[in-house]
């Protein structure tokens, strides 16, 4: 079995390219000037410069969360760049003709720009560092008075949308990140939906990082109103490189009476070398508050890439009868580490949670699930159910679990499930007898390991998430 | 010939022990090869020698099946060069369905073979069609690989695969063992459909009774690794009626 596991890991991270684009960069470091300047570059009003300083002020009195099952080398925030912007557009174009080395960037990833080649149902907005480059279908769905942007937009064309909702599912005072992030923000998304609108497409949004030296601090605020469903799905990839590079985003769901939020997420940062060297650092607070009764909200993740992992995907159920859901595949490999899991919590009547996790660990890497379940006194007839299942491959990595469970009404009812299992010999033999060669064989047992999370993502990527699994495994069994 | 074993000796990779301890037998298309034995005497080693798995390690011997070296060839490779195992335990692969399951070894050989995949809807066509043969229902195709089987189902889908594989030796390691008599009809009754003068098969068990049903060409006594008697069907018979002792006894013990 060991050199099964040694063998499955030595593919080649297809978005470590990088894009030779003019890109405007501020100097490097992290002070109230720094601050200023973002906010100036993007020509802000005063509430919101207010805003970063607020939250920077704060940041200044914290100090990096040292509780997570992770080995986290010191981070010089000193010795970073905030703000990188490529020059998008062609310089004196009318019409706003996009860089076409962006576009071929885009492209490269399987994200077509060009309206007339966009994705058949789906909408994307595309951020490279610090700027969102292109929002595709805009018009189409602004009839239905769907609103979806770059934040950045929004901050100037709906300010009373985004001064209400943005800080008001993470507050700056959160975490160490979560100040960071609030301070240093660049571009993202703004998804709104309206009252009784089903929307027609899926919303992504693409990350890419591809500026040396640079951290990329997205932020993405999805507001959905009464009776309203969105699906909205997330992918990101970024270059090879020896260093490490910083990824603290913040995403708020706010989901009204009766609506629905399925926020899928393929994480793909670079997850470093084989030996460990380099790779993304992804410090990310996501969280959901189920504002309105009956409200749900579905967060599923495919998580491959990055060095280190550290997100909690959470929902605050306020609202009586609202749902929450957390489904996720974690895969380390190599050294990665992550740590990640969720967060529900229970306020309002009848509320119901459903959490499954699945990691799976092969190489030298660390995954631990770490998951709080939390029923306030009121919360009566919360129900929650969890499943926390972890496969090993090899005997040199780690699986953990840390389930916290904090129930303060006599009728809830909590459940929680764990396993911890290998991919047997046997296995193995049994497909190769049948003609299955071992990469195969690991591919198809992994992919029905992580089957029930994979199925609830939108059908165009379920396909690509499970070969990600294969390759993100690849040489680790043989 | 279809498949020559000559002196195959293996050891138990983990501990050294040797199990197989000079093993020679000769086996033609269109044949049927029982073989018998006490418990501990060797008989799941050798198919699992045969079908190479990485628990064991030939230390001495040969063995060619259709004209090649078998000993040289990957496990999943053999599979491709027509030999098939039906396990004794065979084992649960929780989320993965039957139909994705087969789909990837029936195009597995196929590649092998120079020949493009199957089609969804040639290899579901196929797959109804070979489900018969066990009376396995439609809803096997969905269901994940022997995962929640009884003991009898798990037995019919190991000769519904090898229906779905057509291989050219077919070696059933106690397919026998915790069937009860339906179970067993329709397991046998699929091997007899399968049989053709164009391959073989290797019928492990330890009961006469599955040999009322696969009737054997020769019986083979395997006892201490090594096979020391060879007859016609009627030795089954002999064996059900007075055990191993006499043959112990033959060899002086």
């Amino acid at each position: 079995m060991d050199n099964i596991v040694d063998k499955v890991t030595n593919e080649d991270y297809k978005y470590g390219f990088t894009t030779d684009i003019e890109t405007e960069i501020i100097p490097k470091g992290l002070n109230e000037d720094i601050i200023r300047l973002i906010s100036k570059k993007k020509n802000e009003p005063e509430w919101l410069l207010e805003f970063r300083l607020e939250a920077f002020r704060h940041w200044q009195t914290l100090t990096v969360p040292t509780w997570p099952h992770l080995s986290i080398p010191e981070i010089d925030f000193q010795d970073i760049y905030y703000y990188a912007a490529p020059k998008a557009e062609v310089e004196g174009s009318e019409n706003k003709e996009i860089d076409p080395e962006l576009l071929k960037t885009f492209d490269k990833l399987g994200i077509p720009l060009h309206e007339q080649k966009a994705l058949a149902g789906m909408a994307v907005d595309a951020v490279m560092d610090s700027v969102s480059v292109k929002t595709t279908q805009q018009e189409a769905l602004a009839e239905l008075g769907i609103i979806f942007c770059s934040i950045g937009e929004a901050v100037h064309n709906y300010p009373e949308l985004v001064r209400k909702y943005l800080g008001s599912v993470v507050s700056h005072t959160d975490n160490f990140y979560a100040a960071l992030n609030s301070a240093v923000f660049s571009d993202g998304t703004f998804v709104y939906i309206p009252k009784g609108v089903r929307c027609p497409m899926e919303l992504s949004t693409y990350f890419r990082i591809n500026a040396k030296g640079s951290g990329q601090f997205e932020r993405t605020l999805i507001v959905v109103d009464d009776d309203s469903y969105v699906s909205y799905l997330e992918g990101c990839s970024a270059p090879m490189r020896d260093e490490n590079q910083l990824h603290a985003a913040i995403v708020e769901l706010v989901a009204m009476e009766h609506s629905e939020i399925k926020y899928s997420t393929v994480q793909n940062w670079y997850p470093g070398d084989k030996d460990g060297k380099g790779g993304i650092y992804n410090f990310v607070t996501k969280r959901a508050l189920c504002k309105g009764n009956g409200s749900k909200v579905s967060w599923t993740q495919v998580e491959t890439g990055s060095a280190i992992t550290w997100k909690y995907p959470s929902c605050v159920l306020l609202g009586d009868n609202s749902v929450g859901e957390f489904y996720s595949v974690a895969v380390t490999n190599n050294y990665q580490q992550a740590d990640t899991g969720t967060k529900m919590i229970h306020i309002g009547k009848n509320t119901h949670s459903h959490i499954v996790s699945k990691g799976i660990s092969a190489g030298h890497s660390q995954n631990s699930y770490r998951g709080l379940v939390k029923v306030v006194e009121n919360a009566s007839n919360a129900r929650n159910y969890s499943q926390c299942d972890s496969l090993l491959l090899g005997d040199k990595c780690g699986a953990h679990t840390f389930p916290y469970m904090e129930v303060r009404n006599e009728t809830a009812i909590v459940e929680h499930e764990a396993t911890t299992s290998k991919i047997s010999e046997d296995q193995v033999f049994y497909c190769n007898q049948r003609g299955i060669k071992t990469e195969d064989a690991i591919a198809l047992i992994v992919g029905g390991y992580a089957k029930e999370v994979i199925s609830k993502l939108p059908m165009e990527f379920a396909v690509e998430a499970k070969n990600l699994l294969s390759i993100s495994l690849e040489g680790s069994v043989g | 010939m279809l498949l020559e074993i000559k002196n195959l000796h293996a050891i138990i990779k983990s501990n050294g022990k040797e199990i197989l301890k000079g093993i020679d037998l000769s086996i033609n298309a269109g044949e049927v090869h029982a073989i018998m034995g006490p418990n501990g005497s060797g008989k799941s080693t050798l198919s699992s020698v045969l079908a190479g798995n990485p628990s064991y390690e030939v230390t001495e011997g040969e063995v060619i099946f259709n004209g090649k070296n078998l000993l040289e060839l990957s496990p999943e490779d053999r599979s491709h060069e027509g030999l098939f195992l039906s396990f004794q335990y065979p084992v649960e692969i929780p989320g993965v369905s039957m139909s994705n399951f087969m789909r990837a070894a029936i195009n597995e050989h196929r590649k092998y073979k120079g020949l493009e995949p199957l089609s969804a809807s040639d290899f579901l066509k196929l797959m109804r069609e070979k489900q018969e043969y066990v009376e396995l229902n439609n809803k096997l195709a969905g269901r994940s690989v022997n995962e929640g089987f009884s003991g009898g189902e798990k037995k019919r889908n190991e000769i519904f695969q090898m229906a779905m594989l057509e291989p050219k030796l077919s070696i059933l390691d106690e397919t026998d063992s915790g069937l009860d008599i339906d179970a067993l009809r329709i397991v046998a009754g699929g091997v007899n459909k399968l049989k053709s003068s164009e391959n073989a098969s290797i019928v492990i068990t330890h009961y006469q009774r599955l040999l009322d049903y696969i009737v054997p060409d020769f019986v083979h006594v395997l006892y201490k690794g090594k096979i020391v008697k060879s007859a016609g069907k009627e030795l089954a018979l002999e064996l059900e009626e007075k055990g191993y002792d006499w043959i112990k006894k033959e060899l002086g013990e």
